[in-house]
C-alpha cells in the first residue's frame, strides 16, 4: 500500500511510528521519514491514529465516476477538461475535480512515464537507500477516470481553438486547460561542464536514482548551491559519512529564503556535522579527465577539490517553453495569473479557460501586499490545485481565491525546519520560543511591525499559532509572555535583500479555515474593511 | 441560574452530558461565577492547545506556588509532574522518558507489547469461562491497563489496592467540584507525596536491581534528578490506569448500543483501529483535562478576551461533537472521514500513553467482540464514576450466553437490533 505524508501538516507527534515502526522512522528529534510502499495492516493503523489525519495512503473505497449532470456549475458547457503536467498538482486538480461532481472526458498530458510520484523524499531519506525502492508513487485517493497519456510533451497550445499540441503531433481539444507543468532543476550553465560524467542535478525519480547509484560509489562530494535541495543533500551525504563540500555564493546557506540569522544558524549546523562548508564563493570550473569524468572543480577563492561527484542545486528553470507564443503571459518567471488561478494573457487580462497551479504558477498573495509570488512548495501545489480545480468547474460568483499561506517544510541534519508565511518579506526577526543552541526554537518574522512569517527548528507543533496571526496581521514582534521562552526577545534585522519596491503596504487579515469560508479583509485607515473576493 | 458549564459538572447529568454541548458551544468562551473561562468550540480549543500564550504550569498563580505541604508529613513534595509544566522542562521530562518508551529512541517498544497484552486478555475473558454475568469493568477493562502498566513501568501488580487509592484521589482533584482550585492542589499535592515515597523505595529495589522497565530505565540514567522520576513515574501510573479502563468500558457500551458495529467487529477485526478513533471522539474518557491551563497574557479568541492569570477549561468532548468541524457529530460511525477528535488533547501535552492506549483498547474490544457469546447490557445507562473530566462506567454489567474458546473461529450470530 502506498503511502505518502502531508509533512506541511505533519506536527511530529509520531503516532504512525509507534503505530508502524517498519514503515515511519523518526530518527531525530521531530523529522520523519518512511517507505512509500508498505504493509497495509500497519499503514492503515498509522493513517488512523495520526492526530491531524497527515498519513495519506490508497484510499480502500475508491469512487467511481459521480453521477449527475455533466455541468455541475457555471454556464458553459465544461465536459472537455485537459490538464498538462502528471504530477502533484496534476493529480490533485484531477481528484478535486472528480470529487467536486465533475463527469466530463478527463485527460492527464505528462512527459515522464510511470505514475505520479512524490518529489521531497528524493533528497532525504530516498537517498540513503534505506528504503528498499525508490517508489515514492503518489497513492490513489479517488477513482479519476482519465484518459492519460505519458512519456508525451504538450509543445504548444491554440487558444482559439482550445487546443493543446502534443509532441507527437497529436492534438487534444479542450473547455478548461490546467497548467502544471511545474519546474525543472537549472543545469550547470556550462553545457560541456554539465556534460561530464559525475555532474549532475535533482528534480526527477530517475535524477535520484541515478544520484543514489552514484553516492553508493562513495565519492568525494560537491554540492553546489546551499539551498533547501542542496542543503538536503549535503546532509545525506554526511549520514552515508561521504566527504562533502557545500559551496555557496551567499555568505551563509538558506540566507536567501530565511535570512542571515537562520542563514548562520544553517552554517553552525553544517559545520557541525562535517560538511566542509564555503561561503561567498562560487565554483568557477568543473573539470575531466580524459574519460570525460569529473575529477576537479575550481573555486572562486582560488582554491581547487578534488571531487568525482558534482551536484549543481542551483534553483530551477520554470516549465513554459512550451507556451512560447501562445498569448499567454508565460515566461522565465512562471505563468501568471489571479488569486483564482486563471491565467493572464500577454495583454495582462485573466482568461476564464485557462488555469495554473503549482510550481509554475505566478500569482498575487493578498497578505503579501498583493504581490505576485512563486512557491514551489509541495503544500502549495496541493492548495492551489485544490483552488483551481475547483474554479474551473465554477460559476464566477462561486470561484474562490487561494489565500492559503504558505507552508514548507525540510528535513536536513536530524532536524525538521518548518516555515509558515514568506520569511523572504520581513525586515526583522525575533527568537520567541526555545533555543538556538539546542536547535530547537520557533523565529518570527516582522514586516512594518506586522508579523510576516515563523520558522520552526523541531517546534513544528507551534506554528499553527504564528499563521493565525500572520493571518490576523497581528503586531511585531509578539506577545513576550509565551512558554519556552529562553531568552528575553529582542528583534535583530532579518538580513534579507529586499527584492520589494518599498511602496505602502496594504494590511490584510484572512479568515476561516475552510475553501469555501476563507476570506481576505483589506483594512482602511480606519482599520475597518471591506471584503474583498 | 447555572451555567451549562455547571450543569455539565452536575453528576446528575453524568451519564448523558451531551445534550448540554450545543448550549456550551453557544459561548466559544464562557467566563464562569469563579472567574475561569471554559472553552467548548473545536476551533477554539485547537488554538489554544497551540497557544504558547497558555501555560499548563499553575505555580504562576502564586497561591498554588505557594503551598507547601505539612512539613511534619514525612513524604517530600514532589515537583509537578511534566503534564503540569512549561517548555522547555516539560519538553526535557518527556523527552526523559520517551527516550524509553518510543522514538526515537525505542521506537518498537509499544508495538513490541502486543503478544503480552493479548496473552493478559486471553486470560482475563478466559477467567470468565462459565459465568452469565459480566462485570466488565472490574473483570475486565480496569485489571487489563493496570496490569500492562504495572510490567511496563515495574511497580509490583499486588501493591495495586495500595497505589489505587492514591490514584483516586489525585484523580479527584481534577474534578472542580471538589474544593477550590488552592485546596484541590494541597490535596494533590500531599497525595503525591505519598505516592512519591511509596515510588521512592521501588526506584532504590530497581537500582539495585534493574529490570527491563521504566522506573528501572529511568533511575539507571544519569540525567534525571530523582524527584523528576518520582513524579514522572506517578504520573504514568496514574494516567496509565485510570483512563484506558474508561476507553474499554465506555467501547463496550458504545458497541452494545450500536449492535451493527459490534457484529461487523467480530467479523473484521481490522474494524476495531475506526471504532478505536471513533470512540475517542464519541465516548471519550476525558472530557475535559483537569483546570490547570492558565493564560500568561491576555488572549482574545472568539470575540472574549481571557485575562492574564484567568484559569482556562478546555472542554475537549463538546469540540469532538463541534458540528461545524463534525458532519452529523452525535452519530457513531467509525467510517467517518477525516477524524481528528481531541480525545488524546493535541499540541505538546498531547497524550504521552496514546500508543500504548490505542493498542490496549484495540485488542480488547476486538477480543471482546470475538469471544463473548450473545453479550446484552443489563441497565443502561450503567452507574457512572463521581468525576466530570474523567468520565466512565463504575460498572458495566452485561450478561452472555457463554464465552467462546481463545482459538474458536469466528462464527455467524444473530445480532439483535435495537
Ligand atoms: C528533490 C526535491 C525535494 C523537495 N523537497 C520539498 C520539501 O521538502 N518541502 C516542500 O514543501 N517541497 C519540496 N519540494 C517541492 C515539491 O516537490 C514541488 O512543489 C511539487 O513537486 C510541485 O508539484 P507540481 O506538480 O506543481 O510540479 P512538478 O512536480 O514539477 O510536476 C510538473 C510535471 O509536469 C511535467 N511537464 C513539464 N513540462 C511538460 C510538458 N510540456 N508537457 C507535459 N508534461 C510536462 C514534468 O515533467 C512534471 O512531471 C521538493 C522538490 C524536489 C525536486
Ligand atoms: C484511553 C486512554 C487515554 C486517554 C483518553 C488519555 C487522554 C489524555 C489527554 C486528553 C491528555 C492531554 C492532557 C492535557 O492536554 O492537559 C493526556 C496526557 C497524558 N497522558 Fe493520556 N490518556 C490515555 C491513556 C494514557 C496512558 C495509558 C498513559 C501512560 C502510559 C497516559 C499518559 C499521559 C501523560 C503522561 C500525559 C501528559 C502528557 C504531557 O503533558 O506531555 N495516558 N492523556
Ligand atoms: S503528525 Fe506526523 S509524525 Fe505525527 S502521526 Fe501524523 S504524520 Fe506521524
Amino acid at each position: 500500500m502506498r503511502v505518502v505524508v502531508d509533512l506541511t501538516r505533519c506536527q511530529g507527534y509520531g503516532q504512525c511510528v509507534f503505530a508502524a515502526p517498519g514503515v515511519f522512522r523518526m530518527p531525530h528529534a521531530e523529522s520523519l521519514m518512511y517507505s512509500g510502499d508498505a504493509d497495509r495492516d500497519q499503514v492503515l493503523r498509522a493513517a488512523a491514529a495520526c492526530p491531524v489525519q497527515a498519513v495519506l495512503v490508497d484510499e480502500d473505497t475508491v469512487l467511481g465516476r459521480p453521477e449527475g449532470p455533466a455541468t455541475p456549475h457555471g454556464d458553459t458547457p465544461v465536459g472537455r477538461i485537459v490538464i498538462v503536467g502528471a504530477s502533484l498538482t496534476g493529480l490533485r486538480a484531477a481528484a478535486t475535480l472528480r470529487r467536486e461532481g465533475y463527469r466530463g472526458a478527463l485527460t492527464m498530458i505528462g512527459d515522464e512515464p510511470g505514475e505520479p510520484y512524490d518529489r521531497p523524499p528524493l533528497s532525504k531519506q530516498a537517498l540513503t537507500g534505506r528504503s528498499a525502492t525508490l517508489d515514492t508513487s503518489l497513492p490513489r485517493r479517488i477513482e479519476l477516470d482519465a484518459e492519460w497519456m505519458r512519456g508525451v510533451a504538450a509543445v504548444g497550445v491554440d487558444l482559439d481553438h482550445r487546443r493543446v499540441h502534443l509532441a507527437d503531433g497529436r492534438a487534444v481539444e479542450y473547455d478548461r486547460l490546467l497548467i502544471a507543468t511545474g519546474v525543472r532543476a537549472r543545469p550547470w550553465p556550462n553545457p560541456q561542464e554539465a556534460a561530464l560524467d559525475g555532474v549532475v542535478v535533482l528534480r526527477t525519480r530517475q535524477d535520484a536514482e541515478d544520484l543514489r547509484r552514484r553516492l553508493a560509489a562513495r565519492p568525494r562530494v560537491l554540492v553546489i548551491g546551499g539551498g533547501f535541495t542542496g542543503s538536503e543533500i549535503a546532509s545525506v551525504c554526511r549520514e552515508l559519512d561521504l566527504r562533502v563540500t557545500l559551496a555557496e555564493r551567499g555568505p551563509a546557506p538558506l540566507q536567501g529564503a530565511l535570512g542571515k540569522v537562520i542563514g548562520q544558524i544553517a552554517a553552525d549546523m553544517q559545520r557541525d556535522h562535517g560538511v566542509d562548508l564555503r561561503c561567498g564563493v562560487t565554483v568557477t570550473a568543473l573539470e575531466g579527465d580524459r574519460e570525460g569524468r569529473l575529477c576537479r572543480a575550481r573555486l572562486s577563492d582560488g582554491s581547487v577539490l578534488d571531487v568525482e561527484l558534482a551536484v549543481a542545486a542551483l534553483g530551477s528553470v520554470c516549465n513554459v517553453d512550451w507556451l512560447e507564443g501562445s498569448g499567454l503571459a508565460a515566461g522565465p518567471w512562471g505563468v501568471g495569473c489571479d488569486a483564482g488561478c486563471r491565467v493572464f494573457n500577454a495583454n495582462g487580462m485573466v482568461r476564464d479557460d485557462v488555469f495554473v497551479a503549482g510550481d509554475v504558477a505566478r500569482f498575487p498573495h493578498p497578505v503579501y501586499g498583493y504581490r505576485f509570488l512563486t512557491l514551489e512548495h509541495w503544500g502549495n501545489a496541493v492548495g492551489q490545485a485544490r483552488v483551481a480545480a475547483h474554479n474551473m468547474i465554477s460559476a464566477p460568483a462561486d470561484r474562490q481565491p487561494h489565500l492559503a499561506l504558505p507552508v514548507f517544510w525540510s528535513a536536513q541534519f536530524g532536524v525538521n525546519i518548518k516555515a509558515v508565511g514568506v520569511p523572504a518579506f520581513s525586515d526583522e526577526v525575533v527568537i520567541a520560543q526555545g533555543s538556538v543552541a539546542e536547535r530547537r526554537f520557533v523565529a518570527v518574522y516582522g514586516h512594518r511591525g506586522r508579523i510576516s512569517a515563523a520558522v520552526t527548528f523541531d517546534q513544528a507543533m507551534w506554528l499553527d499559532f504564528y499563521r493565525d496571526l500572520i493571518e490576523k496581521a497581528a503586531p511585531f514582534p509578539p506577545d513576550a509572555d509565551m512558554v519556552g521562552r529562553q531568552a528575553e526577545m529582542r528583534p535583530v534585522p532579518a538580513g534579507i535583500a529586499v527584492r520589494a519596491p518599498a511602496i505602502q503596504d496594504a494590511t490584510v487579515v484572512v479568515t476561516g479555515d475552510d475553501l469555501e469560508g476563507r476570506r481576505a479583509t483589506l483594512l482602511g485607515a480606519h482599520g475597518s474593511g471591506e471584503t474583498v473576493r | 441560574m447555572t451555567t451549562a458549564y455547571e450543569r455539565f459538572l452536575d453528576y446528575a447529568n453524568r451519564a448523558d452530558p451531551y445534550p448540554l454541548f450545543p448550549e456550551l458551544r453557544e459561548t466559544p468562551v464562557a467566563r464562569q461565577p469563579d472567574g475561569s473561562y471554559v472553552v467548548s468550540t473545536y476551533r477554539e480549543i485547537v488554538a489554544l492547545l497551540h497557544d504558547p500564550r497558555v501555560s499548563s504550569d499553575l505555580r504562576n498563580l502564586p497561591e498554588i506556588a505557594n503551598i507547601r505541604i505539612a512539613p511534619d508529613d514525612a513524604a517530600p513534595q514532589l515537583p509537578p509532574e511534566f503534564i503540569r509544566r512549561d517548555p522547555p522542562d516539560h519538553d526535557r521530562l518527556r523527552a526523559m522518558v520517551m527516550k524509553h518508551f518510543g522514538p526515537p529512541g525505542a521506537p518498537g517498544r509499544v508495538a513490541g507489547m502486543e503478544p503480552r497484552i493479548l496473552q493478559i486478555t486471553t486470560e482475563l475473558i478466559d477467567r470468565l469461562a462459565d459465568r452469565h454475568r459480566i462485570d466488565i469493568v472490574d473483570d475486565f477493562a480496569y485489571p487489563l491497563p493496570v496490569t500492562v502498566i504495572c510490567e511496563l513501568l515495574g511497580v509490583p501488580r499486588e501493591d495495586e489496592p495500595l497505589f489505587h487509592r492514591w490514584s483516586q484521589i489525585a484523580v479527584g482533584t481534577n474534578d472542580p467540584t471538589t474544593g477550590s482550585l488552592v485546596e484541590r492542589n494541597r490535596r494533590r499535592f500531599e497525595t503525591m507525596a505519598q505516592l512519591g515515597r511509596y515510588l521512592d523505595g521501588l526506584a532504590d529495589a530497581h537500582l539495585r536491581a534493574p529490570g527491563d522497565d521504566l522506573l528501572s530505565a529511568l533511575v539507571t540514567d544519569d540525567e534525571p534528578a530523582r524527584p523528576d522520576v518520582l513524579s514522572t513515574a506517578a504520573l504514568l501510573l496514574i494516567a496509565g490506569h485510570e483512563t484506558t479502563v474508561n476507553l474499554i468500558a465506555n467501547g463496550m457500551l458504545t458497541l452494545l448500543r450500536h449492535p451493527h458495529v459490534l457484529d461487523r467487529l467480530r467479523r473484521e477485526p481490522g474494524y476495531a483501529v475506526k471504532v478505536v478513533e471513533e470512540l475517542l471522539r464519541y465516548e471519550p474518557p476525558i472530557h475535559m483535562p483537569g483546570p490547570r491551563r492558565t493564560a500568561l497574557a491576555d488572549i482574545t479568541i472568539a470575540g472574549t478576551t481571557i485575562p492574564k492569570g484567568s484559569v482556562i477549561v478546555l472542554v475537549l468532548a463538546s469540540g469532538s461533537r463541534d458540528p461545524a468541524r463534525f458532519a452529523d457529530p452525535d452519530r457513531f460511525d467509525p467510517d467517518r472521514p477525516d477524524n481528528q477528535h481531541l480525545g488524546f488533547g493535541g499540541g505538546i501535552h498531547y497524550c504521552f500513553g496514546a500508543p500504548l492506549a490505542r493498542l490496549e483498547t484495540r485488542l480488547a474490544l476486538g477480543e471482546l467482540a470475538r469471544r463473548l457469546s450473545g453479550p446484552r447490557l443489563v441497565t443502561d445507562p450503567p452507574p457512572y464514576r463521581p468525576t466530570p473530566n474523567l468520565r466512565g462506567p463504575e460498572h458495566l454489567l452485561i450478561d452472555v450466553d457463554g464465552i467462546r474458546a481463545a482459538d474458536d473461529p469466528v462464527r455467524p450470530e444473530r445480532v439483535l437490533h435495537p
